[in-house]
């Protein structure tokens, strides 16, 4: 329509995580390292980011829930004014990263990316990256429930400060990562030492690309979820620090049964539920999902999906944030993939016997 | 038939307003461009975000990405008011006497012309600021309502509370009625008068988008909006405002959104902006339409009269600005 109306959206990565986990580290690489993209950082304070750059903009943070009767309906009004401020020069930046404090709910800062209609028609949210204390997480999952969110709301955790714990404590942590979202994809690393190709233009909201990237969604164990980069490095560290390994071991074994009550997992109120199903009828499976997203959307952080419709040539890819469900036909099917149609909810107090009942129902040969 | 003398600019143009015979036009990397016996330039912000023509003398009042905010001159001079260093100003307002009103983060405000500066604090942050017509009272647009704040006094703030978000804030000429626009696709309203606390509200909904512009007629008759394929015009002229009536729906296309209005200084006569950059004039009394401009490169972004309503300057997304002249 108008020159403006047909640019590219600008990609928007949201990091998340807690205070000490390496996010200003992280900004820091990306707003330093030479490659080749300039990005708008959006922060609470300039606090320790010691590079001096027009575009990084001080915001407060001001979380408005919309006055449409939905608690789960918040979006972050402050964000709404200065990415309408960005985007009027957008030839400045290529991307756009939003840093949360550590306490933040990352969910009205995603919302906003869905719900404002300014906002949407010119950015696209890319990807809600978790940075993750290895050495901390346990603590922070007992105390709080933000850590927790955090981790179910990514699509990309980065289990930072691996150095400083054991191989087993790190095990720990990855399966507790694991178990929270099944769907993220993990990289350990320390000093928030990762490809920035692994962080920046993800796509990860982006139906066509979401799972595309992720050719073994759900598929769990698959090594593509959990190796990362900084693998060979973090081995030299282990073995660096095998002899400390065992002085923990003993002084785990003393505290054994204190050890299993502040297991990481004890802590975790966020599960996923994982379906599986054959191909669907869509004149089910449609009702049902708007139906479980109204009714459950304050319990449901994050879903995602391929769904395999009767007499449908292409894949169907949906997913959804509380109440918000969206989907787009994504690619054909290809000779010899199994149609089938796999559905992850990540959320709290959901009911894994009745939606699961009720998905298998939208099959077409039920 | 109108003739357009065509300004091009560089990039996003957020305001056009006229200062005396002089139209300016501000872009938002910063620049003031004037067109005074030729194209003249102030490089006035580093990232300009909001312009506004300070209702009580013949300037302009700027914020910027810089954390200034400037009051330009009509000889395109610069008076620094406030300096703010990384804070963006993107909410501020003329009073009387030289007073101006900004906003960031959780405060507001106002400087009056001897430099001395008083403060607001709010509970959330301020999303519009408007002075109340003879300058005694600014109110400051914020989540769940308004604060109206005295000027002069230390007496705490009224507040006016309607959940939501408000984003932007008007007086009535008469002051009779204060209306905000919401983060939702509505208006909403309150009626001044009466005791305090027994303010009456408004409520104006049903646009599909969310209202950016407002500008009321020359006696305050008639407030005119966007968010909707026809600027909706609701009416203000008897005691309770446009409770229980409708509102006009004048230069109605079929989806195309009109992005801004702009009441002519002494008629009744409206400019309609759009997406597509053409802009509509709409009498009031019969709905008469007359093509001001052709669609243009990009959304109409701001529109300006002139003192004596034979010029209307206006502004695009898109940099494709120009000056219109109806009594041509």
């Amino acid at each position: 329509m108008t020159d403006t109306a047909t640019q590219k959206p600008v990609p928007v990565t949201v990091l998340t995580g807690y205070l000490g986990a390496g996010k200003t580290t992280l900004l820091n690489r990306i707003l330093s390292e030479s490659h080749g993209k300039k990005y708008a950082v959006i922060v609470n304070e300039f606090g320790e980011i010691g590079i001096d750059n027009d575009l990084i903009v001080e915001s407060d943070e001001e979380i408005y829930e919309m006055n449409n009767g939905c608690v789960c309906c918040t979006v972050r009004g402050d964000l709404i004014r200065v990415v309408e401020g960005l985007m009027r020069r957008p030839g400045r930046f290529d991307g756009i990263i939003v840093e949360t404090t550590g306490l933040a709910d990352p969910v009205p800062v995603a919302q906003t990316f869905f719900m404002d209609d300014d906002v949407r028609s010119k950015t696209e949210l890319d990807a809600v990256v978790a940075l993750v204390d290895a050495k901390h997480l346990p603590l922070r999952l007992k105390d709080s429930r933000e850590a927790e969110d955090q981790i179910a709301f990514a699509d990309v955790v980065l289990v930072n400060k691996t150095d400083l714990v054991t191989p087993e404590e790190l095990a720990v942590v990855e399966d507790v990562v694991r178990a929270i979202n099944p769907t993220a994809r993990i990289y350990k690393t320390s000093r928030s030492g990762v490809d920035l190709a692994r962080v920046l233009d993800q796509g990860a909201f982006n139906l066509e690309r979401a799972l595309e990237n992720d050719p073994h969604f759900l598929e769990h164990g698959h090594e593509d979820h959990v190796c990362g980069p900084d693998c060979d490095h973090d081995h030299g560290h282990d073995h660096g620090h095998h002899h400390h390994d065992h002085d923990h071991h003993h002084h785990d074994h003393d505290h054994h049964h204190h050890h299993g009550e502040m297991s990481p997992i004890h802590d975790v109120t966020v599960k996923s539920i994982s379906l599986r199903g054959g191909e669907m009828n869509p004149e089910r499976f449609f009702p049902w999902i708007q139906k479980i997203t109204q009714t459950e959307g304050p319990n449901i952080l994050r879903l995602k999906g391929i769904i395999a419709f009767k007499g449908d040539e292409q894949r169907y890819v949906v997913q959804g944030v509380h109440m918000i469900v969206e989907g787009d036909h994504q690619r054909a099917w290809k000779e010899g993939e199994k149609r089938e149609s796999r559905l992850v909810f990540i959320g709290r107090e959901l009911d894994r016997e009745k939606i699961e009942k009720s998905f298998l129902a939208c099959q077409a040969t039920a | 038939m109108p003739t357009v003398a065509p300004l091009d600019l560089e990039g996003h143009v957020v305001a056009a307003e006229f200062l005396g015979d002089v139209p300016f036009f501000a872009t938002a990397a910063g620049t003031i461009h004037r067109l005074d016996g030729g194209e003249k330039v102030t490089e006035a912000h580093q990232g300009l975000l909001a312009c506004v023509r300070d209702p009580h003398s013949a300037t302009l009042l700027t914020g910027g990405e810089d954390g200034k905010v400037l009051r330009i001159a009509a000889d395109g001079s610069v008076d620094e008011l406030a300096h703010v260093p990384r804070k963006w100003i993107s909410v501020l307002a003329g009073g009387p006497q030289g007073a101006v009103a900004y906003a960031y983060g959780k405060s507001s405000f106002v400087r009056q012309k001897d430099g001395t500066v008083k403060e607001f604090t709010e509970e959330r942050s301020v999303e519009g600021l408007a002075f109340a017509p003879k300058g005694l009272r600014i109110a400051a647009a914020r989540y769940n309502g308004v604060s109206l704040h005295w000027v002069g006094t230390n007496a705490p703030a009224a507040d006016l509370d309607w959940k939501g978000a408000h984003t932007g804030v008007t007086f009535s000429p008469d002051g009779r009625f204060l209306v905000t626009m919401m983060q939702e696709n509505a208006l909403h309203g309150w009626k001044l008068e009466g005791k305090p606390g027994e303010h009456r509200h408004m409520r104006m909904t049903g646009y599909p988008a969310k209202v950016k512009s407002l500008s009321w007629s020359p006696k305050g008759k008639w407030l005119a909006s966007s968010g909707a394929p026809a600027a909706i015009v609701w009416p203000f002229a008897s005691k309770d405002g446009p409770m229980g009536k409708a509102p006009l729906e004048l230069g109605t296309r079929a989806d195309i959104m009109v992005t801004q209005v702009a009441f002519h200084p002494a008629e009744e006569v409206l400019a309609i902006g759009f997406v597509d950059g053409m802009i509509l004039g709409v009498r009031i009394a019969d709905g008469k339409e007359a093509l001001l401009r052709r669609p243009g490169k990009g959304a109409i972004t701001g529109m300006g009269w002139s003192a004596s309503g034979k010029l209307l300057a206006f502004a695009s997304e898109a940099g494709d600005c120009g000056v219109i002249d109806i009594s041509a």
